[in-house]
This record gives structure tokens, C-alpha cells and sequence, in this order.
């Protein structure tokens, strides 16, 4: 016999997201949690509210994350542990030379060259994978990206304890100049990519990616070596925010995804141009999932890049006495983001697909390098903290 | 929006067959359509480029000079040097904020009718039609069946109604149709933002001086000076304005920079900086630097009393006063000038920075212009570690002041001065740097410092080489020092001799020992053996400066220059000093001055905001925000259970559901749907179903 309603409605309803949890969501829930109270506890005089709020924050964001990407968990989880384990070996700067440890792994310029090296490495083992179609490779490809994502993180994780260790005070997180940031890019294109590696179980789009990544590597190490970028300066006084925690990093996982969505462009064309039958097409994923990364790539950019300027703005208030000056670095963040914008209503309104968004998702990415790279190599501004 | 058949449909309200538009009809449609738009955002992404390629907003002089005449005719007729308040670019902005005003508000109705209809008329074919479908023949009567899909929509989160046409039932279920919400909330957001954004734009500015009630001043006046046609009124539109405050001191006006010019914008309310703080990096940057201000508003019980710093502003009255930059308030130093004439005249100037000052000094003029003064002059040192056995690496020399020299015809040179001396290479000098143009690095004249860490010895040592009587006594003394070693006696050649001395310290004086190279090979040109007279009068010259040399610190020590003996230090000391006479002949002033002491006194840098508009703007932005995330990650879902009598009894339910944005995702939530229907029509004793 049929039951009453509310029972019927009772017994057919979805799990809530908390019954869906399994021990090992509790588990990360509960770890991120302690850590959060720890940090808390330990830094509390060092941060002000606000730096309370984003810390408190992240945390939430980082439980969902691990909620919903179990690999990310994994991933956050060892990126803690290491980096915590290098800040014990690190009680002042001379250490970087005599622990082991530090000196040959874990350093923040030691874990940024093993990122350097490891991302190429990736890009190599992709493209062995595209081309043999051989699925061990991938699979190595896939691991060498997660270890090197990790290592940069890590790089960055200890950077910020190194500036804490020089004298004078002058701590802050590292992503106030152009060689942090890139860092930062490699790592957030890393992470996003592996993220759609999973969600949709293709690895044989990381060849196009990871060549974007192995690009702005190779700036990094010619910053590196040729204008010594890697030295620890003092932040100027306008850069000394608690926004710096909110803006930079939403930025780059606008810039990540849109980095991501023009290799994906690039994807899409080269899997046009193959003849269905071709052991190309078999391997390349086909054209409505590469199509379908790219838009949720682009929309997720847009959303944060959407956010970033906003938060830009409610900074540049605070700092510089106007939430827009139409700055060189404003103007073009405007023009991006009405670009993307543009690229999102074709697709809604129009619903255009094909080669022409591809096209405009690969001429999206020259649009933003030139805000990300271009206004700070040749216009000047309010915003030359960039600067080369 | 408008993406298959069971979406919302292109409604447009005049496309159902009426025989002719009306011109509104037509107008309203060109300027909600997104053609418009697209074209409109084009050109304003094209000006904004220019806008950051071409620097804005400099003085009209840079653009002529960069320019050409033409071009910068050109470009001024079309405003690019200001192009975001350039009229055509504000008239663009207006047109888009109409365009999408009424594209959305054009597009509200049709998306309030996918927020609020549950389309309950669908027919079964359209169901079947549907990539995601079930049907089930069921015994269970069609009461139970449309109890049974009821509650399984509730039961996922689905919104029913309920509708009964004969003795056909729909169920029809929805959710996520805030996604529609989002759509209009971010559209309605850039219309909120730019309203906002002109508010805070200096459109009052503009027309007032369209109309000619304001003029734009260009010279270098004080406030007081200022005619009132360049004056704006408090508390009359939004504006950004500068003003830099020395400590102690008051404003109650900031400075709009306009073009060429500046208009004075006045405040409600006074600023009075009690303190300017800066703290520094160990090295030498400023980590933050802060104000101690007090706002004298007449409308306040008390005066304001707040500390602002970079990012931390103060806000009262609608106005928002920021810590912008710092410079010298006016300090004063208290200088020595010593005449390099050889007169040994000394003039004693309390100077103030940024004053201007007519020196007489013995015949000429000069006019004199303090330009700045650094407290700090810091800079990496590695050997200081090791030498001080200190842990820094860095190392501070000291104050530094720059002013510039303008002669009777109007050249200008610029000099810079260390106040204490600076350690060289184990060696103390004094720094004296000039340059003739701000383009060029300035060179530096050191002047080596003597036991005593001062000008003095050296002083005395330039002084002594322009007095005729002290340098023939020490010009004989080397003469006949020379011919002796050289075993050729005779007081006649040795007059000679001092002679060419006297001559070639002149030529030292005025042109430098590349001045006196030039002489000697002049000189020995003609002769038969110009490498000995070279050489010869090379070793005149250094003994005659030698002796006078002695003369001085005979002087000094109050002994008989015969009995001075000098020391390597002294030696030294002597190397670096004739470098320096010689280096000196090209410094270009009259005089060298010596700071004492002085008062350090800074000025503070505001900026100073009003913005009515920004809470606009930043409800707009929050708006925007909501509205991008309920727009890309909430998808609106339908779902339908038709119910309708069974051919042998009982029941026949078919359901079917879309989800536009992510189908592929939508299959698995539909799966789990019709799975749950399933267990409770078919708790596996039923007869068979089919999909």
C-alpha cells in the first residue's frame, strides 16, 4: 500500500549532503578544522580581523574542496604537512644552506626549481602520451604535475616564512611581485587542469595545458637568473593590506582558468582538423567535452575574475583614494573582462559553439597577458608594483 | 537565453504577426539589441586602450613636444588626453547604460514568466520527446501515481503544481530558476554601476566650465592669490583633489589637477597635521608612513583627532582623506658657504627648502634655490658586516641636500651635498655632486676629509694655492729642491722655474691637471726634447703644490713648514686633495657649502576624495557578484509526471525532465528521480514496467 505523503516524501529523499559524507570527508573536515584553531590560536596577535575572516574562510573553502575533489584532498593535506616540516627545519635564514633538507628540497627557491623542473618534465611525458597513446605515460605525465604543483606551493608556503626571518619585520605572503605571482600561475593552471583531469577522466589534454605552464616556467627561470627576482624585498607601504590576501590570488585563478581555456582553444582546433577515424580522434577527447571544460573554465575565470576587480577596486578606495582611476592595469582589466564577457553571451544568446569560440578563447589569453604582463612591461601606473 | 524549444522562447512582444512597428517600437528595439551593444562596448574598449597607451592627463607641453604640432592638435581636438571624461566617451557610456537598461527590461517579462510558469500544458508527445523520460503502466490507481511523483519532486527539491485536464494530470516541477534571477541581477548591476560611476564622475566639472563659470589657473600662485573664477565650492559634486600639508601647518582646500592647470576645491572642514611619521625598512624604504591629523569642522563639538596611514584613511563628511605621499615640509638648514676664490671668505645662510635666495659673493651673483633634503641615504653595504662586525648590511650616509646655482645669464646648475663625510675605500671625503641637466647622473667631487673629519685642511690647502706670496715662496722652495737633487745650482734658472710653477697652478686652478696636460704639451711642442720638459715641470708642479701643502699644515701645527715631516696618511691626504683642486675647476660654483645643522621638518601628502556615488557602485558590485554565481552555477531544472488512466485499470505515469545548461548532469539526477519512483511503484512484486 502506498504510505502517506510525508512519509513517502521522507523515504525518497536524496541524502542530504551530510549523510553523503563518508568518515574520510569527516576526517579532513575534523584535520582542517584543528589546524584552523591551532593557527588561529598560535598567530592570533599577528592577524587583524580581517586577517581572521580570509583565514577562516579559506579554511571552509579548503573543507569543501576536499569535499567535493577527493585528489585535491590529498594533495592540500601533504602540501601542509611538507611545507610544516620545512618551517621546523627553518628557525633562521642560514639554515637554508646547512639542513639538508632545506638546502637540496624544501627552500622556497630549492621547491620552486623542483617545480621548474618538474613541470617541463610533465609537459614532456604528456606529449609522449598524446603521441604513443600509451597510458602509463599519462599516468606518470599526471603524477610529475601534481608533485610539481605541490612543489610550488610548497616554494611559496616557505617563502612566507622566509620573509618573516628577515630582519626588520618586513613578513608578508608571497605574492606582491611578479616572480611570486608566476609561481602562483603555474600552480593554480596546474591545479585546475588536474581538477578537470578527473572530473571528466581524460588525461590527454595535459600536452596543450601543461605547455602553457612550461612557458611562463621559462619566464620565471629568466627572471630568475637574469634579473635575480628571486631576492626578498620589503613590500611598499601600499601593498602592506590584507587585500593583497584576497585580490592577487582570486585574480589568478581567473587568469589560470582563462590560461587553461585558450590551450583548450587550441585543443578544440587541432581535434577539428584530424579525421574522425585517425587514432587522434580516438585519444583526444571529443569535441563537445573539450567544449564543455572550456566553457566552465571560462565561467569559472569570469566569476572570479569578476570578483578580483571588484576587490581591486574596494582596495584601490582604501589605498589610492579612488575605487577606479581608469590606471592602465583597471582599464585593461575592464577590457578582459568585457572580452570574456563578450565570449559568454555569444555562447548563451547565440549559442555559438565551434572553432570561432575557440579562436576567441586562444585570442582572450593575448588580451590578458597583456594586462597580467603587458601594462606592467610597457605602460606605467599606480599599479607598477609588477614592475620588471 | 533563448537555446531550445522547451527554454523560454525569443518572445519579442511585436513579432506575432502585427502588420507594422511603431518608430518607438523600432528605436526601443535597435537600442536594446545586442548589436548595439557589442558595437558600443568595441569603441569603448578601443578608447580605454588609447587610454592606457597614451599617459593622460600631462601637461599639454609634454604632448606638443612628443607630438609634433599637427598631431597634438590632432589628439587634443578629440580629447584623447583625457579620455575617459572625454564627452564622446562619457556620451558612449550613457548609451550603454540605456542600451542595457532597456535590453533588460525588454527581457523582464519573459523571464518573469519562467520564474513563475510551471508549464502544466505540456502534452505527452512533447514528454516522449524528451532525451530523459520514463513511463510506467502501473496497477496503482492514477491518485496514488500523482501522489507518488508529487512527493518525489518534493522530495528532490522540486517546486510542484499540480493541474488535472480530464482525466489527464500534470505534475510539473521546477527548481533553480534563480538562475533567471541572476541573469537579471547582473545586467541590472552594470546599469547600478555606472549610474554610480557617473555620479562620482566630473561631469559638474565640466559643465560648469562648458559654461564658463570656471577657468582652469596654471600659475605657480598661492591659495589667497587665486582668482575665484579657479575656485570650486564645498560640498558641490564628487572630485579628487591633492594637498600637501607641512607639518604644523593647516589647509582648508585641496588641488583638482585639471589639464594644465589646477582649480582649487574647497573643504567644509580644516586639516591640521600635528605630526608626519615615517617608518623605514632596515633598508632605507619606507615601510609605512603615517599622519596625525586634526579636522577643525565648525558643525563638530571637538575637533577630529585620528592618526591616518597608507590604507588606513579618514573619512568625515562625505569626504575621505588618504595617505598619499610625503615630502619636505620646509626644513631648515643652517649652511656655511666657503668662497673658493681665494679671498678665504665664509658666509653664513639659514636656508629653507624651497626658498630662493640672491647671494652677493664678491662681485658676482648668484641666486640660490634649496631644492630638497633627505634624511636618509641608505644603501647596501657587504663589507660593512665585516668591518663592523655589525649584522646589518646596510648602511646610512647620512642627510643629503640637493639646490640648484643660477648665474647672472640664467644657466642653472644643480649640486648635491652630503652633510658628513663618506667612507671610501678606508678614506673619508666630503660629496659634493653637481650636474648640469636633470637627465644626467650627478659627478661627484670628493673632497678628501682631514684628521679632524672636516673641509678644513683641504679648505685652506685651495685657499693657499690662490695666494701669489705662498705659493712663490713654496714654488722657489721646489725649484731649488729640484735643481739640487738634479745637481744644478743657480738662483736665476731657479726664479724661472718658480715662475712656470706660479703659471701652471693658475691653469690648475681654472682648468685642472687636463688643463695643465694641454699647456705642457703647447709648451713642449716646439722644444727639442719635450718628454724631459714634460716631465720636469710635471715634478715642478707636484713638488710646488708638495710645499704648499707643508705651508699649510705648518700652519696648522704652529711649527716652521722646514720641520714637517709627513706621513703616509698625510700623503695621502695630499694625493686626494690636489685630485680634488683639479676636480674642482669644473664644479662650477663660486662657492662650496658645509650644512651644520639643521631642523628637519616634513610635509605630509593627502589625497582627498568625495564620491557620493560609491555606495552606489558598490551595491552594484555586490549585486554583480550574486548575480554572476547564480547565473553560471544554478541551472534551472524541470521536471513533468503526466498521469492518466491505464488501459487495463490502474495507472499509466510518464515522466520526463530537461535541464538546458547541463544535460549530461541532469541524466544522473533524473536516473536517481525516476529510480526512486520506481522503488515505491515497484517494490519488486508489480507487474513488469517498461522504460
Amino acid at each position: 500500500m502506498v504510505a502517506s505523503r510525508d512519509e513517502m516524501i521522507r523515504s525518497m529523499r536524496r541524502p542530504s549532503l551530510l549523510q553523503r559524507l563518508t568518515p574520510g570527508d569527516w576526517f579532513w573536515a575534523a584535520l582542517v578544522v584543528v589546524a584552523t584553531a591551532v593557527t588561529c590560536t598560535v598567530l592570533w596577535d599577528a592577524m587583524n580581523r580581517y586577517e581572521v575572516v580570509i583565514t577562516l574562510f579559506t579554511a571552509g573553502a579548503m573543507i569543501g574542496m576536499g569535499w567535493h575533489w577527493h585528489g585535491g584532498r590529498l594533495y592540500m593535506g601533504l602540501v601542509c604537512a611538507v611545507s610544516l616540516f620545512a618551517i621546523s627545519r627553518y628557525p633562521d635564514l642560514a639554515a637554508a644552506d646547512s639542513d639538508f633538507f632545506l638546502r637540496y628540497l624544501l627552500s622556497s627557491q630549492s621547491a620552486i626549481m623542483w617545480m621548474s623542473a618538474l613541470f617541463p618534465a610533465a609537459t614532456l611525458a604528456y606529449g609522449a602520451a598524446l603521441f604513443t597513446g600509451n597510458d602509463f605515460t599519462a599516468r606518470v605525465a599526471s603524477r610529475l604535475t601534481w608533485i610539481a604543483a605541490g612543489a610550488g606551493l610548497v616554494g611559496l608556503l616557505v617563502r612566507w616564512h622566509e620573509t618573516h626571518l628577515f630582519e626588520g619585520g618586513i613578513g608578508y605572503i608571497p605574492v606582491s611581485n611578479l616572480y611570486e605571482v608566476f609561481v602562483l600561475f603555474a600552480v593554480i593552471t596546474a591545479l585546475l587542469y588536474l581538477y578537470y583531469e578527473g572530473a571528466y577522466r581524460t588525461r590527454q589534454l595535459g600536452f596543450f595545458v601543461l605547455l602553457i605552464i612550461s612557458a611562463s616556467i621559462g619566464f620565471l627561470l629568466w627572471y630568475h637568473f637574469d634579473r635575480q627576482a628571486y631576492q626578498i624585498e620589503p613590500l611598499v607601504p601600499a601593498l602592506n593590506s590584507y587585500w593583497m590576501k584576497i585580490h592577487v590570488p582570486t585574480n589568478f585563478i581567473a587568469y589560470g582558468a582563462f590560461a587553461l581555456a585558450a590551450m583548450l582553444g587550441v585543443a578544440y582546433l587541432i581535434r577539428d582538423r584530424v579525421s574522425d577515424d585517425s587514432v587522434w580522434a580516438q585519444r583526444l577527447p571529443t569535441l563537445k567535452q573539450i567544449d564543455d571544460i572550456s566553457y566552465r573554465s571560462i565561467a569559472l575565470g569570469f566569476a572570479f575574475f569578476t570578483v578580483a576587480t571588484i576587490l581591486g577596486a574596494l582596495w584601490a578606495a582604501e589605498a589610492w583614494g579612488a575605487y577606479w582611476s581608469w590606471d592602465p592595469k583597471e582599464s585593461w582589466s575592464l577590457i578582459v573582462w568585457l572580452n570574456y564577457a563578450g565570449w559568454l553571451h555569444l555562447r548563451y544568446t547565440k549559442g555559438l559553439r565551434g572553432r570561432f569560440m575557440a579562436w576567441w578563447a586562444i585570442i582572450g589569453l593575448l588580451v590578458t597577458t597583456f594586462c597580467f604582463l603587458g601594462v606592467n612591461m610597457f605602460l606605467s601606473g599606480l599599479h607598477s608594483y609588477g614592475e620588471l | 537565453m533563448a537555446e531550445t524549444a522547451a527554454s523560454m522562447s525569443a518572445s519579442r512582444p511585436d513579432s506575432r504577426g502585427q502588420p507594422r512597428k511603431s518608430l518607438g517600437g523600432i528605436w526601443l528595439e535597435f537600442l536594446g539589441s545586442m548589436n548595439l551593444a557589442i558595437t558600443l562596448l568595441v569603441v569603448v574598449s578601443i578608447a580605454s586602450v588609447i587610454g592606457t597607451v597614451l599617459p593622460q592627463n600631462e601637461t599639454f607641453n609634454t604632448y606638443l613636444i612628443q607630438f609634433g604640432p599637427f598631431w597634438f592638435e590632432v589628439f587634443r581636438v578629440l580629447n584623447l588626453y583625457d579620455v575617459y571624461s572625454a564627452s564622446w566617451f562619457l556620451f558612449i557610456l550613457g548609451f550603454l547604460i540605456l542600451s542595457t537598461g532597456i535590453c533588460v527590461s525588454r527581457h523582464i517579462p519573459s523571464v518573469w514568466r519562467e520564474i513563475t510558469r510551471y508549464r502544466t500544458r505540456v502534452r505527452e508527445q512533447s514528454l516522449l520527446a524528451l532525451r530523459q523520460h520514463r513511463h510506467w503502466d502501473s496497477a496503482h490507481s492514477t491518485g496514488e501515481l500523482q501522489d507518488v511523483a508529487e512527493a518525489a519532486f518534493q522530495a528532490h527539491g522540486y517546486r510542484t503544481r499540480t493541474e488535472a485536464r480530464g482525466d489527464i494530470v500534470v505534475v510539473a516541477g521546477m527548481k533553480g530558476a534563480a538562475t533567471r534571477i541572476g541573469y537579471v541581477l547582473t545586467h541590472v548591476a552594470v546599469v547600478v554601476i555606472a549610474i554610480g560611476a557617473l555620479v562620482d564622475g566630473n561631469l559638474y566639472l565640466k559643465f560648469q566650465e562648458f559654461t564658463g563659470n570656471l577657468q582652469i589657473e596654471t600659475r605657480d600662485l598661492r591659495v589667497s592669490q587665486v582668482p575665484a573664477e579657479s575656485w570650486v565650492a564645498a560640498e558641490s559634486g564628487a572630485f579628487r583633489g591633492n594637498v600637501t600639508i607641512p607639518e604644523g601647518a593647516s589647509s582648508e582646500v585641496s588641488f583638482l589637477q585639471m589639464r594644465d592647470g589646477y582649480l582649487v576645491q574647497e573643504l567644509p572642514f580644516t586639516i591640521e597635521v600635528e605630526q608626519f611619521r615615517i617608518d623605514y625598512f632596515p633598508n632605507g624604504a619606507p615601510r609605512s608612513y603615517e599622519s596625525d591629523l586634526v579636522i577643525h569642522d565648525p558643525t563638530l563639538d571637538e575637533p577630529i583627532r585620528e592618526t591616518i596611514g597608507v590604507n588606513y584613511p579618514l573619512t568625515h563628511r562625505g569626504h575621505t582623506i588618504y595617505q598619499a605621499s610625503f615630502t619636505d615640509g620646509g626644513s631648515s638648514l643652517y649652511l656655511t658657504g666657503h668662497l673658493l676664490d681665494g679671498s678665504g671668505q665664509v658666509m653664513e645662510l639659514d636656508a629653507r627648502v624651497f626658498e630662493t635666495y640672491d647671494l652677493q659673493l664678491g662681485g658676482l651673483e648668484r641666486e640660490l634655490r634649496i631644492d630638497g633634503f633627505e634624511l636618509l641615504n641608505i644603501n647596501r653595504d657587504t663589507r660593512s658586516v665585516e668591518r663592523t662586525g655589525g649584522s646589518s648590511e646596510f648602511i646610512n650616509s647620512g642627510p643629503s641636500y640637493t639646490f640648484t646655482l643660477r648665474d647672472e645669464a640664467g644657466q642653472a646648475r644643480e649640486y648635491r651635498n652630503y652633510m658628513a663625510p663618506v667612507e671610501i675605500e678606508d678614506r673619508w671625503y666630503f660629496l659634493h655632486g653637481m650636474r648640469t641637466g636633470a637627465e644626467e647622473p650627478f659627478r661627484y667631487l670628493h673632497i678628501p676629509a682631514d684628521h679632524n673629519y672636516s673641509m678644513d685642511t683641504f679648505l685652506a690647502f685651495h685657499q693657499a694655492l690662490h695666494r701669489p706670496e705662498a705659493v712663490a715662496s713654496a714654488s722657489r722652495r721646489a725649484a731649488d729642491g729640484l735643481l739640487g737633487q738634479m745637481g744644478v745650482p743657480g738662483s736665476e734658472l731657479g726664479d724661472r722655474v718658480a715662475g712656470t710653477a706660479h703659471g701652471m697652478i693658475d691653469t690648475l686652478l681654472t682648468r685642472g691637471f687636463g688643463g695643465v696636460s694641454a699647456e705642457l704639451d703647447e709648451r713642449a711642442a716646439g722644444a727639442s726634447r719635450p718628454g724631459m720638459i714634460r716631465e720636469f715641470s710635471e715634478a715642478v708642479l707636484q713638488r710646488t703644490l708638495y710645499e704648499v701643502y707643508r705651508d699649510v699644515l705648518a700652519d696648522q701645527q704652529g711649527v716652521m713648514p722646514a720641520s714637517i715631516q709627513t706621513d703616509s696618511r698625510q700623503r695621502a691626504f695630499f694625493e686626494e686633495a690636489m685630485n680634488a683642486v683639479s676636480a674642482a675647476a669644473e664644479y662650477g660654483a663660486p662657492l662650496i657649502f658645509q650644512l651644520n645643522h639643521f631642523e628637519h621638518r616634513q610635509a605630509t601628502g593627502l589625497q582627498i576624495t568625495r564620491a557620493p556615488g560609491k555606495s552606489i557602485v558598490y551595491t552594484g558590485s555586490a549585486l554583480l557578484t550574486i548575480g554572476v554565481f547564480l547565473l553560471f552555477y544554478v541551472s534551472q531544472r524541470r521536471v513533468w509526471a503526466l498521469v492518466k488512466p491505464g488501459q487495463t485499470g490502474g495507472g499509466e505515469l510518464l515522466m520526463g525532465g530537461a535541464n538546458q545548461r547541463r544535460p549530461e548532469q541532469f541524466e544522473e539526477e533524473f536516473e536517481q528521480l525516476a529510480d526512486a519512483v520506481d522503488q515505491h511503484l515497484n517494490p519488486a512484486d508489480d507487474p513488469a514496467r517498461e522504460n
